[in-house]
């Protein structure tokens, strides 16, 4: 495959993901996120637990009573706010992480059977994927994770299962189309066993919509997580997680608006960064929209 | 010459769901078609769309199992040893736009059979890749690019180019160059032709373009709502066509200069509906010379004037 004429693979997906600008600060944004989970002890001036009872919510610094002690201020309980976030990005990241990859394998893998075998085995998975999008989510997810016991890993399970229907559907859908095209056919001529013929033929043309609804899930699982925590069932305080946060803080938004909108600032832009970087990697692995080479 | 293709009854029967109340119809799309075919030589199969052309497409490269028949590829049966002669079989699809995968490089799709059907390590398939490619007139460094930066007569070489990778024994291509330029077309032909004087290929040669079929194939047969109406050699045919739909394909064929002891039969009306077809002959609701006998007895094939000819007026019209 690879030629002294024509870079890696990797060069040339890289080479075509620099030129759109809004991924590269998308990437940017999500790098410093993941350098504050990596590093939270060392770059959280407090303790995100500590509660200084001399300043409950306390403002910004940089407003009327604010004070550098705490830059972006205080919760409702004195907790120094740039430390939960930074401490937070932890959980959260690894809640959006890992609940979209425990979505997105398993439905992958049961939409692209589900479409090469639409007689037999196609009918029951998509039944059983009609019956999880019957029942709210969110009621769904809370019905998991009361079986499973409240904690990170089973918010997380729970979440992964009810986002489960809309990857099998979104590739079973996109694998019928493909498979009706020669290409398919002419693989097959070629040989090429149902494994092959599934990863390598059809699943790569079958990407798009999936890394859209791989970073809009992402964004999905985060609050997800926070409707679970809120109710009691997800992480449990003191532990900061952003989505916690800004569900604890709600009462005070008229009194302190900066403790419900930093946390949801960053998830905003997280979210957004997250999308681009999604855009990106989209545009970077259709080879229609790579010119040059 | 040794036969590489037997086809004998070859059939294929779809059911059709018609709604709850009423049970399933079937469609014969191939109704009985039996042909032989040599190694190096072309049988072209034409006929108007319906009339089962590219279902044969399918039966003949192992796509689909026909229903009923036999089918033989360089002496073995087929139906049992499809796995193995996988790689006698290969196809020209009509449409060089769906027929190679957008995400692959051109590289790995021609790359693909031999490294399904043969051991050969990485650095040997590039060799042949290269070496293919430069047969069919492309360039070396063609093989690092996706599909979509060629042209549509460069991409039906390089679909030609993939099913001649693993050496089949017969390519059936489908129509392989209605969907191109004119100016196009001619190139691809002699490529077909130069193809098959160097490597002795079968083809069968799916076409509705008579003016093509008389250029490159030794043999024709003709189909009508999924059965041979008539088959033989190519200049005969063209000669003195027996049966009267051959008869009209032909008369429909634009020429410069067109013969005048030839009188012409403007074919009437549409293909029968194939869920329901005609008794008798199949041709006899559109046919002029069509008697009582033609709507209540089917006609068989028979040997007619060094053809196969399925017609009770065959003697009469030659």
């Amino acid at each position: 495959m690879m030629n002294a004429s024509s870079p890696s693979p990797l060069g040339e997906f890289w080479q075509t993901f620099r030129r759109n600008k809004g991924a590269l600060g998308g990437l940017a944004f999500m790098l410093l996120v993941l350098v504050c989970a990596l590093c939270a002890p060392w770059l959280a001036p407090h303790d995100p637990s500590q509660q200084f009872r001399d300043a409950l919510l306390s403002p910004p610094a940089w407003l009327d009573g604010g004070q550098w002690r705490f830059p972006l201020g205080t919760d409702e309980l004195g907790r120094d706010l740039l430390s939960r976030l930074i401490h937070g990005a932890r959980l959260s990241l690894l809640i959006g992480l890992a609940s979209v990859l425990l979505a997105l394998l398993p439905g992958v893998l049961l939409g692209l059977i589900a479409g090469f075998s639409p007689r037999h085995l196609g009918p029951p998975i998509m039944r059983a994927m009609d019956v999880m999008l019957a029942l709210p989510a969110l009621l769904l997810a809370v019905a998991i994770v009361a079986i499973l016991g409240p904690g990170l890993a089973n918010t997380v399970i729970a979440i992964a299962i009810v986002s489960l229907p809309a990857y099998v559907r979104l590739t079973r859908a996109a694998v019928l189309g493909e498979l009706e095209r020669d290409y398919v056919t002419a693989a097959r001529l070629a040989g090429a066993r149902l494994p092959r013929l599934m990863f390598v033929s059809v699943l790569p043309n079958c990407l798009a919509p999936l890394i859209i609804q791989a970073s809009l899930s992402f964004s999905a699982a985060i609050l997800d997580a926070a409707a679970l925590g809120f109710l009691g069932l997800g992480v449990q305080p003191p532990t900061p997680e952003w989505g916690s946060m800004l569900a604890s803080a709600r009462d005070y938004i008229e009194r302190a608006w900066w403790v419900v909108t930093l946390p949801g600032l960053t998830i905003l832009l997280s979210v957004l960064a997250i999308n681009l970087i999604g855009d990106g990697l989209r545009d970077a692995l259709d080879p229609k929209l790579k010119n040059g080479l | 010459m040794s036969i590489v293709l037997r086809a004998r009854e070859l059939t294929r029967h779809y059911p059709v769901s018609r709604g709850l109340l009423h049970r399933p119809a079937l469609v014969r799309a191939l109704n009985g078609v039996s042909f032989d075919l040599a190694a190096g030589r072309t049988l072209a199969v034409v006929g108007e769309s319906g009339c089962g052309k590219s279902t044969l497409a399918r039966a003949l490269t192992l796509i689909e199992k026909p229903d009923a028949g036999s089918l033989e590829i360089a002496g073995r049966d087929a139906l049992v040893h499809g796995r193995e002669l996988r790689r006698d079989v290969q196809m020209v699809f009509q449409n060089p736009y769906a027929s190679l995968n957008p995400r692959q490089k051109i590289l790995d799709q021609l790359a693909e059979p031999l490294r399904n059907f043969t051991g050969f390590s990485r650095a040997e398939r590039r060799e042949r890749v290269l070496a293919m490619l430069e047969r069919v007139g492309l360039r070396p460094e063609h093989a690092w690019r996706y599909p979509h930066m060629f042209s549509g007569g460069q991409r039906q070489r390089i679909a030609i180019a993939r099913a001649m990778m693993p050496s089949p024994r017969v390519l059936v291509a489908d129509e392989p160059t209605s969907a191109l330029d004119v100016s196009i077309q001619a190139q691809v032909l002699n490529l077909f032709q130069d193809l098959q004087a160097e490597y002795a290929t079968a083809y069968v040669f799916i076409s509705h373009n008579l003016a093509v079929v008389r250029h490159l194939a030794h043999e024709v047969l003709v189909m009508y709502l999924g059965r041979a109406v008539e088959s033989g050699p190519t200049e005969r045919l063209y000669a003195r066509p027996l049966h009267p739909y051959t008869r009209a394909l032909l008369a429909a064929t634009p020429s410069l200069h067109p013969a005048p002891q030839r009188q012409r039969i403007p074919l009437v009306g549409e293909l029968p509906d194939p869920l329901n077809p005609p008794a008798g002959c199949a041709f006899h609701t559109r046919c002029p010379y069509a008697t009582e006998r033609c709507r209540a007895e089917r006609p068989e094939l028979r040997e007619l004037d060094g053809r196969q000819v399925a017609c009770h007026h065959a003697e009469l019209l030659g």
